[in-house]
C-alpha cells in the first residue's frame, strides 16, 4: 500500500548521496518511524508502527449447535481484532446459504436426510471456502471467521484440510450450551429478526427453528478431548461460566483468547461524553491541561443531573489524567478513576497550538496530517493508530464491567467509538464528538444502540473536517479552509 | 452557579486531586491494576512436584511488578522451620498421626499469616502454595477465606519441571536416594488424593492447568485481577531459553550528559553495534527474535546486527518532559524542587508532562506478557526501560528498580532456571561514558546545588 509521503520523499532526497558504509537512518514522515534509507526507495520491511504478529492467515472456525451465540461472538470479534489493527472478515455460511435459496420454506431444509439441500450447504461451504482464500491472497486479510455450525467431525476435517493445504492457522471456538432459557433469549434477540423468520409469527418461528435445532443435534459432535488433542481450540461453556482452552499457537490466538474470557453478555450501558469545554477550547487550542470555562462548569453540572436521571445502577465512572476530565467528574460528586491512557493525543510540538500557529509552523505536518489523519503521528507526540494500542487496556476493561461512564477527549473519544461502532480506520478521525453531548451505548442483537442527549449548554465547536486540499503545497486559506471558529 | 472544582497536582505523581480547606483530599482512587474489592486468595492443588511452587514464585513477581501487592505462602517452608531435619518420605504417610499433627499445625499458620498479610499489612493477593489434595483441607481453607471476606481462586497443577532434587529437603542425599524417597514421598499423597469434581466445585474459581500447559480448563474467572491471572499463567512456558538485554550504543546525548532525546550514535556507539552482532553469533542461538524501540539509537544499533527486528513504540525511553535533552545540572538549575522530589522517590516521580517509572511499568506489561510467550529474544532499549524490565525477571522491589545498574555496552543474559533467573553480565569492552546516577545523600528540597549535583556522572 503506498503511503502518500513517500512519494514526497523521492522527490525530496533522491539526489543526495547515499553512505553506503553506514546505513543512514531516516525517519518517514507521516508515521515518524525511523528506517534505513537505501538510495531512493525507503526500506518499508521494518516500518509499522506496531508490532506485527502475524506469520500465516489464520482461520477461526466457529463450532456449535444454532441459536449459541456463534454469529455474536464471531461479529464482536471481528470487530476487536480490526479496531486493534489486524485485518479481519466474517464468512457467515448461513448468509451463503440465504443467497443460493432465495425463499426459506421451513426447518425441513437442514434435515439430514434431505440430499437435495446437503448438496447446496455443503456447496455453499465451499464458495465460503474459497472466498477465505482470495481474502487472504488478494486483499491482504490476516484473519477469517468462519462462521457456521460445523457440527461434525467430516465438516470440520474439510475445514483443516484444506487450511493445511494453504498453510493457514487454525483455531476452533466452540459455543456449548444446554441452558433452556439462555437459548430462548438468544432466539428471541437474534433470529426472529432473521431474514428467515422476517414474515412468520413468533410461535410459528419458536417451533421451527427448534425443530432445527433438532436436525443438527443427531449429528453433532463436540470437538474432542482425546481425538482432537492435537488441535487449537477454545470450548466456550454456558455463555463464559466455563472454559477449555487447547494449544494455543501464537499471539493472535492468545489474545483471541484473553478477549473471548472478558466479554459478557449481561444488559449494561456505556456512556462516553467528553470534558465540560475548557478555556483552551475558548481560544481553538488543541491539547494541553487547561481547567474547565465557565459553560464547561455549567455542563458538569448538567451531566450530574443527567446521569442522576437514567437511574443506573452501580456505575463507574473513569477519567483522565487531565484537570478538564477531573473538574467534570468532581460535580458529579461519586467516586472515579483516573487512567492515565484515557489521556488526549499527544499533539507533540503543536501541543497548546492553534491550527493557524500549525500552519505557520509546520505546514508540512499539517498537509500529511489531513493526507492521513489516522497513522500520522505528530512530532515528538501520537497518532490515532499509536491512541489505539494504549486504548486497548481500556477497552478490555470496558468489555469486563457493566455500567461505566467515561470522561475523556476528543481523540480518545472518537477511537473509543470506532469499536462500539465498528467504524473504519480512515472514519475513525473524522467521526463527530462534540463537546456538551453525552453518547449512550447500549448492546443489542448483533451491535450497539446508540442515543445521543446534548444537555443544552453551548460550547465552541472542536470538530475540524478534512479539505478539500491536502497537498503540501497548497495555500494557507485552503488549509485553514475547514478551521472551527474560536476567540 | 459553581466555579470548578479547585484541584491541585500533587508534586510528586502529577496527579489532580481536590483541594477542599487548603488541603488535597485523599478520596480519589488512581487507576491502580487490581480492581478488585476484596483481597483474593490463591490456591495451588496438586501432587508434588506438578510445577505448584514454580507457579506460585511465578505469578507472585509478575502480580508485584504490575504492582499489586502479592507474597506467597508456602506450607512446606513452614514445614522445614517446624521440623527441622527432615528424616524421610515416612513423614508423610497418611497413618503418621504425628506428622499429620504437625503438617495441620502448619497449614494453620500459614493461613494466618496470610490473614495478617491481607487484612493488616496492605497485601492484596496471597498465594497460598501447598498441595491441598484433600476435600477437607480444601473445605477449610475456603471457609478461612469466606470468614474474612477474601475471594479464592484455585490453580490446579502447574508446568512441571526439576526442582526438587536441590530442595533443602535433600542437600545430604545423592541424587537416586532423593529420586526414590521423593517417589514414596508422592505415593503417600496420591492415595488421598481427592481432584475437584465437576459437580461439588461447580461455583469455585479455578484454573487447571494440564499437559505442562498447553490445556487449560478455567472455571468462573469472575473479576479483574482473576482474569490477568488466568491470561499470565496461559502465556507462560518453561521451554528453555534466553533473553538478552541491552541498551542501544552510546548516543551523542549521552556524551554530553543529556537525558531523552532521539539522538543517533556516536563511533563507540556504533562498534558496539558491530562487537554486539559478533557476540550473537558466538552465542549460536536459533531463532532469535530482535526488538527495539522506535528511537533512532536503538532501532540504529539493531541495524548493526543484519537481521530483522520489530520496533515497539511501548519500548521507547521514560519520557522526561519538561526535563527532555537537559543535562542534570540544567535540571538542577531549572527545577531544583523537581530534581528534589525524584531523589525522594524516583519510582513514582513523574517528570512534568512527562512519565515515570510506575508509568513505564504499565506500558511495559505487554512486552513482559510477550517475552513470556517467546523463547530466545534480544531487545535493545533504554536505561529506564531495561531497569524495569530487570527487575521484573529479578524480583526487584520498586525502592531499587531505578538504581539498578545498567551500564551501556554490556549485555545481560537471562536464563530462567528453577525458580528464578540466572544472570550473565558480559561487557563487548567498547568504552562507554557512565550514565548511572546513584541516590545523593541529602534530598531534601532545599538542598545546595552542589550536594543535588553530587552524584552526577562526568560528561563532556
Amino acid at each position: 500500500m503506498e503511503f502518500p509521503q513517500l512519494e514526497y520523499l523521492r522527490r525530496r532526497r533522491c539526489d543526495s548521496a547515499v553512505n553506503t558504509e553506514q546505513k543512514k537512518l531516516t525517519q518517514t514522515p507521516l508515521l515518524k518511524i525511523w528506517v534505513p534509507w537505501m538510495g531512493c526507495s525507503l526500506n518499508r520491511r521494518r516500518g509499522s508502527s506496531v508490532p506485527q504478529f502475524c506469520n500465516s492467515p489464520t482461520m477461526i472456525v466457529m463450532v456449535g449447535l444454532p441459536a449459541r451465540g456463534k454469529t455474536y461472538i464471531s461479529k464482536k470479534l471481528t470487530r476487536y481484532l480490526n479496531w486493534i489493527g489486524v485485518p479481519t472478515k466474517m464468512f457467515n455460511v448461513g448468509q451463503y446459504r440465504r443467497e443460493a435459496v432465495k425463499i426459506y420454506k421451513n426447518f425441513e431444509f437442514f434435515k439430514p436426510d434431505n440430499e437435495e439441500a446437503m448438496k447446496i450447504r455443503k456447496a455453499c461451504a465451499t464458495a465460503a471456502l474459497k472466498d477465505v482464500a482470495a481474502y487472504f491472497s488478494k486483499e491482504q486479510g490476516q484473519v477469517a471467521v468462519f462462521d457456521a455450525t460445523n457440527t461434525t467431525r467430516e465438516r470440520r476435517a474439510i475445514i483443516l484440510s484444506y487450511a493445511k493445504e494453504r498453510g493457514y492457522k487454525v483455531f476452533f471456538v466452540e459455543s456449548i450450551c444446554d441452558d433452556p432459557e439462555i437459548i430462548a433469549e438468544n432466539i428471541k434477540q437474534v433470529k426472529f429478526g432473521s431474514p428467515d423468520y422476517v414474515d412468520r409469527d413468533i410461535d410459528e418461528a419458536l417451533e421451527d427453528f427448534s425443530r432445527r435445532i433438532e436436525c443438527y443435534r443427531a449429528s453433532y459432535m463436540p470437538m474432542d478431548d482425546e481425538e482432537d488433542r492435537k488441535l487449537s481450540y477454545i470450548k466456550i461453556f454456558d455463555v463464559g461460566s466455563r472454559y477449555l482452552v487447547n494449544r494455543v499457537q501464537d499471539h493472535i490466538q492468545s489474545r483471541i483468547v484473553y478477549y473471548l474470557m472478558n466479554i459478557h453478555v449481561t444488559p449494561r450501558s456505556i456512556y462516553l461524553s467528553r470534558h465540560g469545554e475548557s478555556e483552551l477550547n475558548l481560544l481553538g487550542r488543541i491539547g494541553g491541561d487547561s481547567g474547565l470555562s465557565p459553560r464547561g462548569q455549567k455542563y458538569a453540572n448538567a451531566l450530574a443531573t443527567f446521569i442522576r436521571g437514567q437511574n443506573i445502577r452501580e456505575l463507574k465512572v473513569w477519567t483522565s489524567h487531565m484537570k478538564r476530565t477531573i473538574q467534570t467528574a468532581e460535580a458529579l460528586g461519586v467516586q472515579y478513576e483516573q487512567w492515565k491512557a484515557l489521556n488526549e493525543i499527544d499533539a507533540g510540538v503543536c501541543e497548546e497550538l492553534t491550527y493557524e500557529e500549525i500552519q505557520e509552523n509546520f505546514p508540512e505536518e499539517f498537509a500529511l496530517r489531513d493526507q492521513d489523519k489516522y497513522r500520522y503521528r505528530y512530532p515528538k507526540g501520537e497518532s490515532y493508530e499509536d491512541l489505539v494500542h494504549r486504548l486497548e487496556p481500556v477497552i478490555m476493561e470496558l468489555e469486563r464491567q457493566e455500567n461505566v461512564l467515561v470522561v475523556c477527549h476528543q481523540a480518545i473519544f472518537r477511537c473509543l467509538l470506532a469499536y462500539f461502532l465498528d467504524k473504519p480506520a480512515d472514519e475513525l478521525p473524522y467521526l463527530r464528538c462534540p463537546l456538551h453531548t453525552v453518547l449512550k451505548l447500549t448492546p443489542v442483537a448483533y451491535g450497539c444502540k446508540v442515543e445521543s442527549f446534548f444537555l443544552n449548554i453551548e460550547a465552541v465547536n472542536t470538530h475540524r473536517e478534512r479539505p478539500v486540499n491536502v497537498d503540501i503545497n497548497r495555500n494557507p486559506e485552503e488549509a485553514l479552509l475547514t478551521v472551527p471558529e474560536h476567540v | 452557579l459553581a466555579s470548578p472544582t479547585k484541584l491541585t497536582q500533587n508534586p510528586l505523581k502529577k496527579i489532580w486531586m481536590p483541594y477542599k480547606n487548603g488541603l488535597p483530599e485523599t478520596h480519589i482512587s488512581q487507576r491502580k491494576v487490581c480492581m478488585t474489592n476484596c483481597p483474593t486468595l490463591i490456591v495451588t492443588v496438586g501432587l508434588p512436584a506438578r510445577g505448584k511452587t514454580y507457579i506460585s514464585k511465578k505469578l507472585t513477581r509478575y502480580l508485584n511488578w504490575i504492582g499489586v501487592p502479592t507474597r506467597e505462602f508456602n506450607v512446606g517452608q513452614y514445614r522445614r522451620e517446624c521440623v527441622k531435619i527432615y528424616k524421610s518420605f515416612e513423614f508423610f504417610r497418611p497413618d503418621n498421626e504425628e506428622g499429620l499433627k504437625i503438617r495441620r499445625q502448619c497449614a494453620s499458620a500459614a493461613l494466618n499469616d496470610v490473614r495478617q498479610y491481607l487484612t493488616e499489612d496492605g497485601g492484596q493477593v496471597a498465594v497460598f502454595d501447598a498441595t491441598n489434595t484433600t476435600r477437607e483441607r480444601r473445605d477449610t481453607i475456603i471457609q478461612f477465606a469466606e470468614q474474612n471476606g477474601f475471594k479464592v481462586t484455585v490453580i490446579l497443577g502447574g508446568h512441571a519441571c526439576q526442582v526438587k532434587l536441590g530442595s533443602p529437603d535433600y542437600t545430604n542425599c545423592n541424587t537416586e536416594e532423593a529420586a526414590e524417597d521423593f517417589m514414596k514421598r508422592i505415593k503417600c499423597y496420591e492415595n488421598s488424593y481427592e481432584p475437584l469434581d465437576e459437580v461439588l466445585d461447580r461455583d469455585l474459581s479455578f484454573i487447571k492447568i494440564m499437559d505442562v500447559g498447553q490445556r487449560y480448563l478455567v472455571n468462573r474467572v469472575l473479576d479483574h485481577i482473576q482474569s490477568r491471572i488466568v491470561y499470565y499463567l496461559m502465556n507462560i512456558h518453561i521451554t528453555p531459553r534466553s533473553i538478552y538485554l541491552c541498551r542501544h550504543g552510546e548516543s551523542e546525548l549521552n556524551v554530553n550528559g543529556r537525558i531523552g532525546g532521539d539522538s543517533g550514535l556516536t563511533p563507540r556507539g556504533k562498534e558496539f553495534g558491530k562487537k554486539l552482532s559478533q557476540f550473537l553469533q558466538t552465542q549460536g542461538i536459533s531463532d532469535l527474535k530482535v526488538w527495539t524501540s522506535q528511537m533512532k539509537r536503538t532501532i540504529q544499533t539493531a541495524e548493526s546486527l543484519s537481521v530483522p527486528y520489530e520496533q515497539w513504540k511501548v519500548l521507547n525511553e521514560i519520557d522526561a518532559g519538561v526535563c527532555e535533552e537537559m543535562m542534570y545540572e540544567e535540571i538542577q538549575d531549572h527545577f531544583p524542587l523537581e530534581f528534589a522530589l525524584r531523589d525522594q522517590d524516583k519510582y513514582r516521580y513523574r517528570y512534568p508532562k512527562g512519565e515515570s517509572y510506575e508509568d513505564l511499568v504499565q506500558r511495559l506489561e505487554p512486552v513482559i506478557m510477550e517475552l513470556e510467550r517467546q523463547e530466545n529474544v534480544l531487545v535493545i532499549c533504554h536505561q529506564a526501560v531495561m531497569r524495569c524490565l530487570l527487575a521484573y525477571f529479578l524480583d526487584k522491589t520498586a525502592e531499587e528498580l531505578p538504581y539498578l545498574k545498567c551500564p551501556l555496552h554490556t549485555v545481560l543474559k537471562l536464563t530462567p532456571v528453577a525458580y528464578g533467573c540466572k544472570v550473565e553480565s558480559i561487557s563487548l569492552n567498547v568504552d562507554a561514558v557512565n550514565t548511572h546516577r546513584e541516590r545523593p545523600e541529602n534530598v531534601d528540597v532545599t538542598r545546595m546545588s552542589e550536594e543535588a549535583l553530587l552524584t552526577v556522572p562526568a560528561h563532556q
